[in-house]
């Protein structure tokens, strides 16, 4: 099995006709992503034309509204790209249409507009999981990728991943490519996001498939000190960490708009003391953690 | 971003915020003048964005405008905490009968906002949460309802403020909450906020926080950055859209993601422990497309720090191709030529490696090293930057 997303999901693209939309399209089709629509309310009842992974042409229609692509399409997952300016409005539609699971790629939404829409979700009785802003999305590798992760890098397997970072949830699961993944997250680097190292913790416990899962921190804020606290009391099976930021000084903006150290807080320091305190091996290097994850793992079938 | 407390007193104004006169200024001379036109006593308060300025010696009453003018001379190029004072604002003095705390803030754990009030003010909040914890209401705010009159009501009750003052405190509060929301800050603080003797509340100092990537939507924003206070190079990598942030050291860094980059500043820290203690020079994220001119803009704001012994070049590549990559080093080192002067480690994984390694080989620039892994690249960095 596969967290949030498996070969069954039906995706459509929020801002599909855009470069970014179309070109992501385009890779998650390749992907053998099914991807069955877009929307776009000023080109409503246009189609694109792409191609499937087998190379096969296939016309995806756009809808004006989620709502439309949903009722035409049996659609049960989106993804947005969408400018900045419009992301609110954008996850508004979604979480009204109440699709259940919505990847909001965009980077650089400003933070009371994130606060908002996750207010109103929550309003809404929570009935879409988001995933973002500011991440790379979601893959379960072999079935469905519903994000800008390479699809290549590799194959199914026994590992779960959940990183605030892209780049670095593509360095581990290239260091473990020989282990494979069952689904690898990136839940984003912004001050406000949907899913959390938790959510993805606890449904990678729940998970039969996974056997071991590697989770990814930066600096700022407490989640990862969070997470430490959920694994210590809920999750069974072994967790190894990685946390970047030990030289980031204190004051300055690392990148991601959430990866800040504000005095004492937020200190990657801070962050690998509590996960050790829960058991959590931390790697100082992504190849030491991905070596620590192999121990683990070993020491699961020995 | 931070602004300065008489910028934040200007926005405080704007909102209808009570707030007392005060003027800026940045010479001794300029302090009588502005003493002088605000009569009477006045207090003179060094401009940083750090607190603790008033222990510093950042702050001193003045009774007339030469006591204000000695004041400027004595603060004015003051180092408070490493900030050098270039700016005081000329404030009227307030009579204070009571000091109190109130700010609204992002609340990352809960994804919402929160608000924090007391009714002792005056203390630093980090001290106030440590020693009184039970003096500090903290009372949750729906980033959709606001702090509207009711929910302000609602605040200044939990905080413990006198039955007559509430209404008058509740009045701030929702329009401090309008400077949060309408400015997209993502902290506004009043420290203290006053009653003065003849019962007014006053904002008499302020503290906001800006979201940048609110800016599209406030003209306005882009120009409270202080330029002069901002490091020339990142001043100059923001002009050319990189993300840069200037550190004290010796390897320069380039990479895509934030996450892997800065997870390359303490690689490479870790390497330099072995090699004379050499240090990341910098944070620079190229992003996505790592196209020829990107990689020249990025490789032209390293090669400008004179620190800079020593350059890695650390890309994982995933949407983009390490050959495109490859050709933007190749093609930013011929850009650049002659001032491209320091030696270049590059480490290239993931998609499409081989080819990007073979154009790297083909090129043979005599700067340029190719490194196998993460590990080894920083190493080498870490080595060439301390032989230097």
């Amino acid at each position: 099995m596969t967290i949030f997303l498996n070969k069954d999901s039906k995706v459509i693209v929020q801002g599909i006709t855009g470069g970014e939309g179309s070109k992501h399209t385009a890779r998650m089709l390749a992907a053998g992503t099914q991807v069955v629509g877009g929307v776009n309310a000023r080109k409503a009842g246009t189609t694109v034309l792409h191609k499937d992974a087998d190379g096969n042409p296939v016309e995806l229609p756009v809808f004006a509204t989620v709502q439309e692509a949903i009722e035409q399409t049996g659609a049960d997952v989106s993804i947005a790209f969408v400018p900045p300016a419009y992301t609110k409005d954008a996850v508004v539609e979604a979480i009204d249409a109440e699709i259940p699971l919505l990847v909001i790629i965009t980077e650089g939404v400003p933070v009371q507009d994130s606060a908002e829409f996750w207010a109103y979700a929550k309003q809404k009785g929570e009935k879409t999981r988001i995933i973002g802003p500011n991440c790379p999305g979601i893959i379960s590798p072999g079935e469905s990728l519903v994000g800008i992760t390479p699809a290549n890098i590799t194959g199914k397997g026994p590992i779960g991943l959940v990183s605030k970072s892209g780049t670095l949830t593509y360095q581990m699961m290239y260091e473990l490519r020989d282990l494979g993944f069952s689904t690898a997250i990136g839940i984003g680097g912004d001050p406000i996001i949907g899913t959390t190292h938790i959510d993805a913790l606890a449904a990678f416990e729940a998970d039969p498939e996974t056997k071991a899962i590697v989770m990814i921190g930066e600096i700022g804020g407490d989640a990862e000190e969070r997470a430490a606290d959920f694994i210590k009391a809920n999750v069974t099976k072994p967790v190894v960490g990685y946390v970047a930021g030990f030289t980031a000084p204190e004051g300055k903006t690392m990148g991601h708009a959430g990866a800040i150290v504000s005095g004492s807080a937020g200190t990657a320091q801070a962050k690998k003391e509590a996960l050790e305190a829960a058991g959590v091996k931390v790697g100082k290097t992504p190849s030491e953690t991905a070596r620590l994850l192999r121990e683990v793992y070993e020491a699961l079938n020995a | 971003m931070d602004l300065y407390e008489y910028q934040a007193r200007d926005l405080f104004e704007k909102y209808g915020v009570p707030v007392l006169p005060g003027i800026v200024a940045d010479t001794p001379e300029e302090v009588r003048a502005a003493a002088e036109k605000l009569g009477g006593v006045v207090v003179v308060k060094a401009q940083v964005k750090t607190g603790g300025r008033g222990k510093a010696g950042g702050v001193k009453v003045a009774k007339n405008a030469d006591e204000a003018e000695e004041a400027a001379k004595a603060i004015l190029g003051l180092d408070i905490k490493g900030h050098v004072v270039k700016r005081v604002m000329v404030a009227a003095g307030a009579k204070i009968a009571q000091e109190f705390y109130f700010s609204v803030l992002l609340d990352r754990a809960n994804r919402s906002y929160l608000s924090l009030t007391s009714v002792e003010g005056g203390m630093e909040i980090e001290q106030l949460a440590v020693e009184k914890p039970e003096a500090l209401a903290r009372v949750d705010v729906d980033p959709i309802a606001g702090i509207t009159p009711e929910k302000a009501r609602e605040i200044a009750t939990a905080a413990n403020f006198p039955a007559e003052l509430v209404d008058q405190v509740a009045d701030v509060f929702v329009k401090l909450y309008e400077v949060y929301e309408k400015e997209d800050a993502t902290l506004v603080e009043v420290n203290p906020l006053i009653l003065d003797e003849d019962g007014k509340v006053i904002a008499l100092d302020g503290k906001v926080t800006l979201d940048e990537n609110a800016e599209f939507r406030h003209a306005g924003h882009a120009l409270l950055e202080d330029k002069a206070a901002t490091d020339p190079l990142e001043a100059k990598a923001k002009e050319l859209d990189l993300n840069y942030v200037k550190l004290d050291g010796e390897v320069g860094i380039i990479g895509n993601g934030a996450g892997l980059v800065m997870s390359t500043l303490d690689v490479v820290a870790y390497a330099g422990e072995n090699h004379g203690g050499v240090k990341p020079a910098n944070f620079l994220d190229i992003g996505g497309g790592a196209s020829a001119e990107v990689m020249a803009n990025g490789l032209s704001i390293i090669l400008g720090d004179p620190q800079v012994k020593a350059v890695f070049v650390n890309v994982f590549g995933g949407i983009t191709a390490c050959d495109q990559v490859a050709k933007g080093i190749v093609g930013a080192l011929a850009e650049l030529g002659s001032t491209a002067n320091k030696p270049l480690v590059v480490r290239l994984d993931g998609n499409n490696v081989a080819e990007g390694r073979r154009i790297l080989e083909e090129a043979a620039h005599p700067l340029v090293t190719l490194a196998e892994n993460m590990d080894q690249g920083a190493d080498k960095a870490a080595e060439l930057a301390n032989a230097a």
